[in-house]
């Protein structure tokens, strides 16, 4: 392996299952020795917005891999029905049971892990576009993301590095 | 399986270099991988991870993660990373005498 790889990511989504991806690759990443970058933006955002990182959640609706078996049920094909998916707190369902298996599973809370990231030397920013777009500022974001960045400038910073849109 | 010599003593070994035996190990053989590694000297905060994943790589057969080593060892992600520069999951392990780290966090 070269010494001088570099990762980067690009988060665009803020579900809960889709913050996920870009800690555990960036934290295996950083484990062993690569540099790592992660540009959030989009829905992304949520997951660097100080008043968003602790509830990020898992919609049921038109989640068509998300199936009863989360929940025990054995069938693994036996999904959960829109039509109950809309029910008021079946967002808040769905979420408790992806967070409580994440614990099972010994795997920290998002802010956690994100911290976890930083202290490994891991480079936060957030896209200005989707920063202004959103109302957002710099004082919105948890502590280790740098700055915000323009597109440009994002492309600048990962020259030769590979990278991943999530 | 292959074998090689370290401070020493000979090891066996797999295609990455790691231990495959960890009762060969010895702190002469930490010293000695750690160098290779590219950490000069190995301190008293070096050894308190070594020893925990030590402990840990016998209680359990395998080698703990980064999180169970800041969680167990008593140090933060921070000193972990700059005690072992540049990778500290397979160093560490590799330093210890034990297996490449399994776990995802």
């Amino acid at each position: 392996m070269s010494d001088d790889r570099h990762i980067a990511f690009i988060c665009s989504k803020g579900n809960l299952d889709m913050a996920y991806p870009a800690l555990v690759m960036g934290w295996a990443a950083l484990g062993n020795g690569l540099d790592v970058t992660i540009f959030f933006t989009f829905w992304g955002l949520d997951i660097i917005n100080k008043h968003r990182i602790d509830h990020l959640e898992v919609a049921p609706v038109a989640n068509t891999s998300m199936k009863m078996s989360m929940m025990g049920v054995k069938d693994p094909n036996l999904g959960i029905p829109n039509l109950l998916g809309v029910l008021p707190g079946m967002t808040a369902f769905a979420t408790k049971l992806m967070r409580d298996k994440m614990e099972e599973l010994e795997v920290p809370p998002v802010r956690e892990y994100l911290q976890m990231l930083v202290d490994a030397g891991a480079k936060l920013y957030a896209c200005k576009m989707t920063v202004d777009m959103n109302n957002l500022s710099k004082d919105d974001f948890v502590d280790g993301v740098i700055d915000v960045v323009t597109a440009a400038d994002f492309i600048d910073m990962t020259d030769g590095a590979q990278v991943i849109f999530i | 399986m292959a074998t090689r010599e370290i401070a020493g003593a000979t090891v066996q070994v797999d295609d990455e270099g790691f231990m495959t035996n960890p009762n060969e190990w010895n702190r002469e053989i930490a010293v000695e991988i750690a160098h290779e590694e590219g950490i000069p000297d190995l301190n008293s905060e070096h050894w308190k991870v070594i020893d925990f994943c030590r402990n840990t790589g016998q209680a359990t057969g395998k080698s703990p993660t980064l999180r169970q080593i800041t969680n167990g060892a008593g140090v933060t992600t921070k000193e972990l990373f700059s005690l072992f520069p540049k990778g500290p999951a397979k160093k560490v392990a590799k330093i210890s005498g034990l297996g490449k780290p399994e776990g995802c966090v």
